[in-house]
């Protein structure tokens, strides 16, 4: 069955005799460095500002110049906005891939191409739109070394003449994207737009059936990626020590966090800074002082991907025992090693989970979108601080890296939690300080900070046995006690790991589970298999680790679960394999999908109707 | 005597307070072991000058060396973090609070071995802190091995002689930007006294490296980082003297004798003549003494370099006077008309 509704309209030239509206992928395909970004994004925000719901992701290599790239855009009436798989409109500008990409096209598919290129050749079921991208580009722009990027302009016009976009939004778009300094720049680009779509009226008639037309359904909405809005998350939930290591893919977190503090977090009468920011000598250097820095009483964070994750170890297991808090964002990428860093995966969930030597757990947080790094930011802060230990910040270069249609982020309701901590009045009142003291039964001590001036404020932190006032310890009662307090702690968490998003349908015997960006896929295919086998299923969005009871019972709930994940090993699945109780595992079942790109829902779709036979 | 005679008053510091929490648990370390007097030249300078324990952090990475903090300050909060990544631990709660003084107690396996990328990293930065290396050559607590600032020719306890060259650490640190470099022996009380009073007033990185002998694996005949050889071939550069900013001073230096050297916050060195005249500001100096001591066998003490003035990485982060740790809700988290503007630029 077609997921493309189709509308009886003839078209202008008369070719086709059907309309497809609102709901198609453009992928444009480009050379590495060669300044397309900014083409891609103004294509992309035209679409949005038509009120059409957007999606753009961009598939790029480990390179700076001279490696394929490929952007793709999709628009859906419906707002699914996860990727598709099929393209159906090509822009092919890379000589390298062009015939490749041809090739891989479904019949029917529409294809911009730079003329010299010839790739009408290849195919007769296509549609193609030669375009002579170098004759056009010299009058509109004489700077001979600016050419190469002002070339990618013209497929914006022509692109948008042949899909019918408003060229008012498109103007818009471009000139919010070069800013009121740049005008000069965005006045050079919008003469290319115009060349480009002179140049499609003039010569190239419709032959394809794909269409924009203005709605309604982005009305409020912003775009962002998901590293801008982690990073605005921390700076409202008021941190103040970030140290961090470059590292795809998620260096963005970091680099435009500076942008914003610098706006937002300067002291207006010192002119100096809320925050300190300091790039480490590595990731193992960058969490430590964020152990160090917390231990101090600061709100610190540092981002990261797998590779710094893996460096990362020892330390963690350090909070984790010492109880110091710490946020760490892990905005994930293909490992194993070096893997493909450019690339999405979800497969540091266990890593995360259970990262360092000994008996460890630390409490992770799924953002799906952005707005969730956003609010989720806030979290990890509080818990970090509240449960003193270290938290994760689960992401993927997907959420993190591409430009999001999201809705806009709340501003937080809650107070900055600081947890569990005693100055020096409180240390007068209480009498008696401990560390390591469960005095409120919860597993979660109280602690002071360096600098309290009261003479029974110190105490002496160490990765080594300690006991209830952290004296050092090798006895066996003082160990297993303090561990087990550990877990006292860890199951108090789940108060504070935020609840499940979840759909239990009356009619559904069949459930979903899954976190993080998997979540776009799983709603678009849950909506596939309900048109096209008939079969409702009911769904479970997990937002943190540990897991709460809605998890359980959901299980209970259904006959077959399956877990959804983007990764070879089910890695989500083995820890609730971990976790839950046995009788509930015998109706897990398991999707997995690790090829790197962002997971879609066909993949899903296809996947769940081969292990349900239908 | 009359029994009931009152017992001594209690000698008290300028802060008025006693010795008592400037002193810590009992050691675990050997009898006889350089650090312990090293944790005691600790308690004597901070008690004396009068620093409030508070104000202290207590950092230290693993080993023995490590285990010192537990030692002295027991109203200083301490940190005993990861083998060789004091370092990143100290720098972070530098940054989260400024008005901690932060003392940093390593050995040469935490700084010259597995940590000595966050060593020359913090050293770049000029971490205000000082940090001292208990430098005994060898790895005590897994019985013995050679560290990486054992002397080429050195002899373990086994037999076994070490061919590989040294790293100085002092030559680093001067070659690195830290902005105070000394070196003494655990054994030379007044020298390394007046050295760590001069680290205190010191606004930047100080870095101490005190040779301090591991009386169980390493003070054997034949090692070079034992209590005889370092004394038979100990070289101080110069006399260490300090009078510290809130006592006048009384002496009147002899002209050509004595460098006097005002510190940051107006303390006063010291350095009198011992043979020939050194000057410590003076960096290619420094390198060629150091370089030439250790052609001849010579183990150079004293303060080797300084550098005032530099911008510590508090002056490079531009941060508010106050302890970011503390601050409040309401200069760390900007107000909704933000975040309402933020949202407007990205429709």
């Amino acid at each position: 069955m077609s997921t493309i509704e189709v509308s009886p309209v003839a078209s202008r030239t008369g070719g086709q005799s059907y309309r497809v509206i609102n709901d198609w992928s453009i992928q444009v395909a480009t050379v590495n460095g060669s300044g397309s970004q900014t083409a891609n994004n103004i294509l992309m925000r035209s679409i949005f500002q038509m009120g059409i719901p957007v999606s753009g992701k961009n598939l790029f290599p480990s390179n700076i110049a001279g490696l394929p790239t490929w952007f793709t855009i999709r628009a859906n009436k419906h707002g699914w906005i996860g990727r598709k798989k099929e393209i159906d409109f090509l822009v092919a500008m890379n000589p390298e891939t062009a015939r490749e990409d041809v090739l891989k096209l479904e019949p029917g598919a529409a294809v911009v191409y730079d003329a010299p290129l010839k790739l009408n050749e290849l195919r007769t079921d296509l549609h193609f739109y030669p375009v002579p991208f170098d004759k056009l580009v010299v009058p509109v722009c004489p700077e001979v070394r600016l050419r190469k990027l002002v070339r990618n302009m013209i497929y914006d016009g022509v692109v948008g003449h042949l899909l019918g976009l408003d060229f008012e939004e498109m103007k818009k778009a471009l000139y919010k994207q070069f800013g009121a300094r740049k005008a000069k720049a965005a006045d050079l680009n919008w003469n290319a737009i115009q060349a480009g779509k002179q140049f499609a009226e003039e010569s190239l008639p419709k032959m394809d059936s794909l269409w924009a037309e203005r709605m309604d359904k982005t009305a409020g909405k912003i775009i962002i990626d998901g590293n801008s809005a982690a990073a605005l998350g921390c700076v409202f939930a008021g941190v103040t020590v970030v140290t961090w290591y470059p590292i795809t893919p998620s260096s963005s977190l970091v680099e435009s966090m500076i942008g914003y503090l610098k706006r937002l977090r300067i002291d207006k009468e010192t002119g100096k800074a809320t925050y300190a920011v300091l790039q480490a000598e590595d990731e193992l250097a960058a969490v430590g002082m964020v152990i160090g820095a917390s231990w101090a009483g600061a709100r610190a964070m540092t981002s990261t991907s797998g590779p710094g994750v893996s460096l990362m170890a020892e330390f963690v297991g350090l909070g984790y025992y010492a109880e110091v808090p710490a946020v760490i964002f892990d905005v994930q990428r293909v490992g194993p090693s070096t893997g493909l860093p450019t690339r999405t995966m979800q497969g540091d969930l266990l890593s995360n989970a259970l990262l360092s030597h000994g008996d460890t757990h630390h409490p992770i947080l799924f953002p799906s979108d952005p707005a969730e790094c956003f609010s989720m930011a806030g979290e990890a802060f509080d818990i970090a601080e509240h449960f003193q230990t270290p938290v994760f910040v689960n992401t993927d270069l997907d959420l993190g890296m591409n430009n999001w249609m999201a809705d806009p982020f709340e501003y937080p309701t809650k107070p900055i939690h600081r947890g569990k901590v005693l100055t020096a009045e409180d240390l007068d009142r209480v009498g008696e300080f401990a560390r390591y003291r469960d005095v409120d039964g919860d597993g979660v001590p109280y602690r002071t900070l360096p600098g309290t001036k009261h003479p029974k404020a110190a105490y002496f932190t160490r990765g080594s046995g300690h006991n209830d006032r952290a004296g050092y310890t090798e006895r066996e009662d003082d160990y297993v006690n303090n561990v087990d307090r550990l877990s006292r702690k860890f199951e108090t968490m789940k108060k504070w790991i935020p609840a499940p998003e979840m759909q239990r349908s009356e009619k559904a015997s069949i459930g979903l589970v899954y976190c993080g960006t998997t979540r776009w896929a799983v709603e678009e295919s849950r909506d596939q298999i309900a048109r096209e086998y008939g079969v409702e299923t009911s769904f479970l969005r997990l937002k943190g680790y540990p897991f709460t009871q809605e998890l359980e019972d959901f299980i209970h709930a259904h006959e077959r679960v399956y877990v959804v994940e983007q990764n070879r090993d089910a890695q989500l699945l083995a820890l609730m394999k971990l976790d839950l109780p046995v009788p509930l595992l015998s109706k897990l079942r398991s999707i997995r999908y690790y090829g790197g790109m962002p997971l879609d829902a066909r993949t899903v779709t296809t996947k769940f109707v081969e292990q349900e036979g239908l | 005597m009359s029994a009931a005679a009152a017992p001594p008053p209690k000698k008290v510091n300028r802060i008025g307070l006693d010795v008592l929490p400037y002193k810590g648990g009992k050691t675990t370390l050997c009898a006889g072991c350089g650090h312990n007097s090293i944790s005691e030249r600790i308690i004597e300078v901070l008690f004396e000058l009068g620093i409030e324990p508070h104000s202290v952090a207590k950092m230290s990475g693993i080993g023995c060396s490590s285990k010192t903090p537990a030692y002295f300050l027991s109203q200083s909060h301490g940190f005993n973090s990861v083998h060789g990544r004091a370092p990143a631990v100290s720098t972070g709660a530098l940054m989260a609070n400024r008005d901690l003084r932060g003392i940093v107690v390593t050995g040469d396996g935490d700084t010259a071995s597995i940590g000595i990328g966050q060593f020359i990293h913090m050293l770049r930065r000029n971490v205000p802190l000082v940090y001292i290396i208990e430098n005994n050559g060898v790895y005590g607590l897994t019985k013995g091995q050679f560290s990486a600032t054992a002397d080429r020719g050195s002899k373990q306890k086994s037999g076994v002689i070490n061919d590989m060259t040294p790293i100085d650490c002092c030559l680093m640190g001067i070659e690195l930007g830290a902005t105070f470099v000394a070196r003494s022996f655990s054994g030379d009380k007044k020298q390394l006294t007046n050295i760590l009073k001069a680290c205190v007033s010191h606004r930047g990185l100080s870095l101490v490296d005190v040779i301090s002998p591991c009386v169980t694996f390493n003070d054997h005949e034949g090692s070079t980082k034992s209590y005889s050889y370092v004394k038979e071939h100990e070289m101080a550069l110069h006399d260490v003297s300090y009078v510290p900013y809130y006592e006048e001073i009384q002496v009147d230096i002899e002209e050509g004798e004595v460098r006097d050297v005002t510190m940051h916050d107006g303390s006063h060195l010291r350095l009198k003549k011992l043979g020939r005249d050194y000057d410590p500001t003076n960096k290619r100096q420094a390198v060629d003494a150091i370089t030439d001591a250790e052609k001849s066998g010579e183990i150079l003490t004293g303060i080797l370099y300084m550098e005032q003035g530099r911008d510590t990485l508090h002056d490079m982060l531009g941060m508010v006077d106050e302890p970011l740790a503390t601050l409040p809700q309401s200069r760390v988290r900007p107000g909704p008309e933000a975040l309402a503007r933020m949202m407007e630029e990205l429709r």
